[in-house]
Formats: structure tokens, C-alpha cells, sequence
């Protein structure tokens, strides 16, 4: 890959990055702590959980796991739009056997 | 059976499990016994990652906090699963893409720098043996409690198993044997959790049960028509003074810097970091990021439930009851179970009868002042009207007449919910299996800090591969030794030391990883200075808050209101403000570097 090309691969990473940071930052510290009190006046549907304590204790690490998932596959879907994904026969994928 | 039969038997077989995995994977050179020659597949790794991590502390310790904490114990939850997302999209693909063997390997390689690396090895051993402590120690307090050996002679049991496959396996033997903890572990947890749900909600599903209404057996005997449970604590709460449960009295600022010094450090942790040097490639890498959060959050999501139903369900059977046993209590009303008196024997329940109405009052607020600077019940050899325990601890004013150490929670949930035997059992191998398999991967990181950074790439350059091998499998077995006897001998309240293990990896290494790989200018000057600065910093403040100003009113003196728990994520600040400052005035990074940082932002090649 060349120069230019790494550049916008990296920068477009970047995105990604601050794109999942962003999520993680208003599930956690914005839903489940600063608006933890204004969300607990409603309940999420159905259920016992004041809003913004469920967040807190259930909603922001379940979102935690689909954010990991969504990057796995943007990261990966990366990848192979800028060609630098690794190849079955990479030196860098068998360095040391399997074992 | 009995319930010690039933434990012996299951915590035997556990036993024998891993070391059977143990021998089967020995690892024969250093690349298996520092990265089980990277290839574990992610699915593997993931199971194995989220064994390394849920300690002790996780499987024992967290539901019981949380229990008493209600929504200020929500910074344990966030924080240790947040900091995965930290992990997945910072630090794992691009150190896979680094590959070498451990975390100062990173920092030594990406600063040039020989001081970076002998800084970043002196917080790799000490934020392993305080973490590690824990493990022993609570190795220890599982065997004393249901099998009725002493806690040293349980640590030193726990030492043999370790020693076993630590020294043995390496990390291809830590990692099978991780993956079988897991398992156990998980579900260890999961059916008590499942038994109570139904009791009290009948919902199978602790998750959902959680939000749901007492509808269950138990339930409609805590509260009448079926509320919501969480509205019923919040009204039990209420009535004994207490604040309700969901809602928190920690400040805002407090909560916020533990989450995200929990979070940050979670991330910097050596032993959770050089699981992701394991995995083939870098893509793997990131795979089982998600699958190490896929199977904590199964964890991490039950426990606050558990949490929760502990807590109704302590309520009910203490509160109002009769101390005496069924058959000596006259009048009507409810009396104690038998597993009060169990753990009263243990010390760590109390009661004092103020009143001297032969029941239970909970209240608010402590049950008895400090007696010689500990605030733990000093019991003495003599019995109270009711035949409970007496103690040297002078009454406080408080209304309250109970002590419950929040350790015990886990452990006597399935008592306390009136489970089979064989739970009891499944939840000791459980919590062994917690405790180990976190254990054996720090004893790693110290074994391979001392054969690789301090020999291999110090000391001894010319050492050849047998002879590292032998090093380091010397290093695990002094390291478990000393591991031992620090559980042996805490050194201190475990929990507070807990603390200084998440703020030093906080203040050190995350933001040392971070800028190494962000910022393709960053030099020694500047990242060497800040691990410095942030250590020196978050270390002072934990020193000055946890062991010299301990008096009570000591939280009005924080900075900021922040709590020494809190403090590394001001430690981190600290960290990457000397270094983006300090950056300038040192030498760039050589042309080799900046080829290094721009070979692991790719995962090719």
C-alpha cells in the first residue's frame, strides 16, 4: 500500500474509533451517570427498571457488547476496502505455528 | 450427601481437571509458555480473557458490594465492562500487530528507551502481586469456609495448583485451563442466580427477573400483590432509613472518575493486555475483545440482579427476626436460619442486642463503633442472653443491631435462599476457579517481566532459549511462592490495595500504549516522563488518603471530592499532559520508529 493510501485508511480508522467512543462515552457517563436522575422519572417499557439505573446496571454494558461487535465488522469491512487486511498465507498469521 | 461431601467432590474434580489440562499442555518453548505460540483461536481466547479477569473480587466480592451499595455500586459494572471497548478499539489489534511477548516489550521497543522499559516492569510486578494478594486470600477464605481447613493451609493448596500449571503450562497451559475455568466459573454463578430468580420473581432469567415483579414463592412472601421488586427495596429501604436502593449517595464527580479509572485501568492491565498477543492475527485480536465481553457481560449482568434479590431477601429473613431457634422462640414470629449462626461463627456476622428484645433490628448506620482502630467485630469467648456472640466493639447510637461483611454475600446466597447442597459446593469451585485462573495469569506477567524485559532483553542479552525458559519458569514459581505468603499475610485491607492496582495502570501504562501507537511523535522524553509523572501523582495521593489521613472526616479533604478509587483517572491526566508538553523539548522519534508505529496501524503485513 502506498503513502496516500495508508493515510486515508488511518484517518478513516480514526473515524471509526472516535464514532465508537462516542457511543460508549453517552451510554456510560452520559445515560447511566450525569443523566442517570433526569432518565429514572421513566421506567423501561415493561419493566421495573427506572431508566437511567437500568443503564447504569444493565442497557450500557449490553450496548458495550454490541459496540465491540459493530467494530469487528466496520474494522474488518475496513480492511478490505483499503486491501491491507491479512492473507491466509501472511508470515505475520503462522509467525510461530500453531500449537 | 453433605454439603462438605458434595464440595470436596466437586472442588476435587475441578482440581483435577485442570491439572490434567496442565500436563497435556506443556509448553516447550518460550514463545508457548509467554504467548501459547500465538495460536489460540478468539473464541478460546475470549473464554479465557474473561476468566483471566473475573477474579476473586468479581465472582465473590462485586454482587455483595453492589448489594449494599445499590446504585453507587453501578461504577464496578460500567467500569470493569467499559474498559473492553477501550481495549477493542486502542490497544489489542494494534499491539497483535506489534507481536512481541509482553507490555514492556511495547513500551521499551516503541521509546527506545531502557528506563522506559525498567519503569513499565516495576508496574508490571506491583500492580500483579497486589492484585494477586486478593486471589490468595480469597483462595484461602473459600477453603476455610466450606471445607474446615484453615485459610493457610487453603492458600497453600491454592499455591500447589497454580504452581502446577503456571510453571508447567506456561501461557499454553494457563489458557486451556482458563477456558475450563470459565466454563465453571460462569455457571457456577449463573444457577443460584437462576434458583433465586425464580424464588422470588419466577423468572428464570436473574436479567430479567431484575426488572420484574415479586411474583415467585418467595417473592409473594416479602411483599403481598406483586410489586415491582425494585420498588419494594426502595420502599424496605426506606422504612429502615436506609437510602433507596436505586439511587446513589456518592457525588457526581466521585462516580465519574472511579467508572473511568476503572474503565482506563481495566484497559492497562498487563495480565488482560498480553491476552491479545495470543491470537493469531490482528483481526483475531479484535474478535475476541468481543467475545471476552460477550461472556463477562453474561457475569457482569447477574450480579447486579443477584445483587438485588440478596438484598430483598436478606431484609426479609433478618429483619424482626427471633435469634433463638424455632423451637425456643414463644411467641409468634419469625426466628433465624441456621446459616446466621453457620456465619456467625465465622465473625462475619455480629449481632448486639440493644434493645433486649431477643430480634433482630436492622437499621441504618453502624451496629458498633471501632474497637482498637478496626471496625470489625473483636469477639470475646462469652454469649448474650440469646446465645449470640458478644464483642468488644462499643454500641454506637445508631438503632441498627446487625454486622454483615459484604464478602459473604456470594457465598451465602444459596443458604440464604435455601439451595441444595450441591450448589453450595458448585459455588466454592466456582469461586476457586474465579480466584485461580486470575491468579495464574499474573503470576505470567511477573514470571515473563523478570526472564524477558529484566534478562533476556536487560541483563542477559546472550541467554539462550532453554536457559530464558528455565528463568522464567523459575520467576513463576518464586513469584507464586511470594504470592502466597501475601495471602497469607495480607498486607493491609486487600481492597484498598485493590485500588492502587486500577490507578497505577491507569496513570501508567494506558497512556504510555496509547500515544505510543495515536501519535507517531511522541519520544522517550516525553512518554517516559509521563508514566512518571502519573505514577508518582496517583500514588501519592493513594498513600496519603488510604494509609496517612485515614481519620473519618477525611473525604471532606479529597481534591475535587475525588476518592483515592478515583484518582487514576486524574493520574492519567496527569500522564498525558507531562508528556504532550514535555514532547518538544527531546529528540523525535528515530526514522526506525516511526516505521514501527506505521508497520502496527496496519494489519498487513
Amino acid at each position: 500500500m502506498n503513502g496516500p493510501d495508508r493515510a486515508s485508511y488511518w484517518r478513516a480508522n480514526l473515524r471509526l474509533i472516535f464514532s465508537v467512543l462516542c457511543i460508549w462515552f453517552l451510554v456510560s457517563f452520559g445515560a447511566g451517570i450525569w443523566g442517570r436522575e433526569f432518565l429514572d422519572q421513566w421506567r423501561l417499557p415493561g419493566t421495573g427498571f427506572p431508566l437511567g439505573f437500568w443503564f447504569a446496571q444493565q442497557g450500557s454494558i449490553l450496548v458495550f457488547v454490541c459496540l465491540i461487535a459493530f467494530y469487528v465488522r466496520a474494522a474488518g469491512r475496513l480492511d478490505k476496502r483499503f486491501g491491507v487486511e491479512e492473507k491466509a498465507d501472511d508470515p505475520n498469521a503462522q509467525q510461530d505455528g500453531k500449537a | 450427601m453433605s454439603t462438605q461431601a458434595w464440595t470436596f467432590t466437586i472442588v476435587g474434580l475441578t482440581f483435577a481437571l485442570y491439572v490434567a489440562i496442565a500436563i497435556r499442555a506443556r509448553a516447550t518453548s518460550t514463545g508457548e509458555f509467554y504467548v501459547a505460540g500465538k495460536g489460540v483461536p478468539p473464541l478460546a481466547n475470549g473464554m479465557a480473557t474473561a476468566a483471566d479477569w473475573m477474579s476473586a473480587a468479581s465472582f465473590l466480592g462485586m454482587a455483595g458490594l453492589i448489594s449494599f451499595m445499590g446504585y453507587d455500586g453501578s461504577v464496578y459494572l460500567m467500569g470493569w465492562t467499559g474498559g473492553y471497548v477501550l481495549l477493542a478499539v486502542l490497544l489489542a489489534p494494534y499491539l497483535r500487530k506489534f507481536g512481541k511477548f509482553t507490555v514492556p516489550d511495547f513500551i521499551g521497543d516503541r521509546y527506545e528507551s531502557k528506563i522506559g522499559r525498567r519503569v513499565a516492569v516495576f508496574c508490571a510486578i506491583f500492580i500483579c502481586f497486589t492484585y494477586v494478594a486478593g486471589q490468595m486470600r480469597g483462595v484461602g477464605v473459600v477453603f476455610s469456609r466450606f471445607l474446615e481447613v484453615s485459610v493457610e493451609k487453603g492458600v497453600l493448596i491454592g499455591m500447589a495448583i497454580v504452581f502446577v500449571y503456571a510453571v508447567l503450562g506456561g501461557m499454553k497451559g494457563i489458557t486451556w485451563t482458563q477456558v475450563a475455568q470459565y466454563c465453571i466459573l460462569i455457571f457456577a454463578f449463573l444457577v443460584p442466580a437462576i434458583f433465586i430468580s425464580i424464588q422470588l420473581t419466577g423468572n428464570p432469567i436473574p436479567q430479567v427477573g431484575f426488572g420484574s415483579r415479586l411474583d415467585g414463592e418467595v417473592g409473594r412472601e416479602i411483599a403481598s400483590g406483586a410489586p415491582w421488586l425494585l420498588d419494594t427495596l426502595n420502599q424496605l429501604h426506606d422504612e429502615l432509613g436506609f437510602k433507596p436502593y436505586t439511587d446513589g449517595s456518592k457525588s457526581l464527580t466521585d462516580v465519574f472518575c472511579i467508572t473511568l479509572a476503572l474503565m482506563v485501568g481495566t484497559a492497562g492491565l498487563p495480565h488482560v493486555i498480553v491476552r491479545f498477543y495470543t491470537v493469531p492475527r490482528v483481526k483475531d485480536a479484535r474478535t475476541s475483545a468481543f467475545w471476552a465481553l460477550f461472556f463477562i457481560a453474561i457475569l457482569y449482568t447477574a450480579a447486579p440482579a443477584v445483587a438485588a434479590f440478596a438484598r430483598a431477601n436478606l431484609i426479609h429473613t433478618v429483619d424482626g427476626a427471633h435469634y433463638a431457634p424455632a423451637t425456643r422462640v414463644n411467641d409468634q414470629g419469625k426466628s433465624l436460619p441456621d446459616w446466621f449462626r453457620t456465619w456467625e461463627e465465622t465473625g462475619l456476622i455480629a449481632w448486639i442486642d440493644k434493645n433486649g428484645d431477643g430480634k433482630v433490628r436492622y437499621h441504618e448506620g453502624a451496629a458498633f463503633g471501632a474497637f482498637e482502630g478496626s471496625s470489625k467485630p473483636a469477639f470475646s469467648d462469652k454469649r448474650g442472653a440469646s446465645g449470640e456472640r458478644m464483642f468488644f466493639n462499643p454500641p454506637s447510637d445508631s438503632p441498627n443491631e446487625l454486622y454483615v461483611d459484604k464478602d459473604i454475600m456470594v457465598l451465602a446466597n444459596p443458604e440464604i435462599a435455601g439451595l441444595p447442597a450441591w450448589v453450595i459446593g458448585l459455588v466454592a469451585a466456582g469461586a476457586l476457579a474465579a480466584a485461580l485462573s486470575t491468579a495464574a495469569g499474573l503470576l505470567l506477567v511477573v514470571s515473563t517481566a523478570i526472564s524477558h524485559d529484566l534478562l533476556k532483553r536487560g541483563a542477559m542479552p546472550n541467554i539462550s532459549e532453554r536457559g530464558e525458559l528455565m528463568a522464567a519458569r523459575i520467576a513463576a514459581a518464586v513469584a507464586v511462592v511470594i504470592a502466597g505468603i501475601m495471602g497469607i499475610y495480607p498486607p493491609g485491607f486487600v481492597a484498598q490495595v485493590v485500588a492502587f492496582a486500577f490507578g497505577l495502570a491507569a496513570s501508567s501504562f494506558f497512556p504510555a500504549i496509547v500515544m505510543g501507537i495515536f501519535s507517531k511523535r511522541m519520544n522517550q522524553l516525553g512518554a517516559v516522563s509521563g508514566m512518571v509523572a502519573g505514577i508518582a501523582f496517583t500514588t501519592s495521593y493513594i498513600i496519603w488518603f488510604k494509609f496517612i489521613d485515614t481519620a473519618p472526616d477525611a473525604p471532606s479533604r479529597w481534591w475535587f471530592g475525588i476518592s483515592p478509587e478515583g484518582i487514576g483517572s486524574v493520574g492519567m491526566l496527569v500522564n498525558f499532559a507531562v508528556a504532550l508538553g514535555l514532547r518538544r523539548f527531546g529528540a523525535p522519534p528515530s526514522p526506525a520508529t516511526q516505521e514501527l508505529v506505521e508497520h502496527i496501524r496496519v494489519p498487513e503485513g
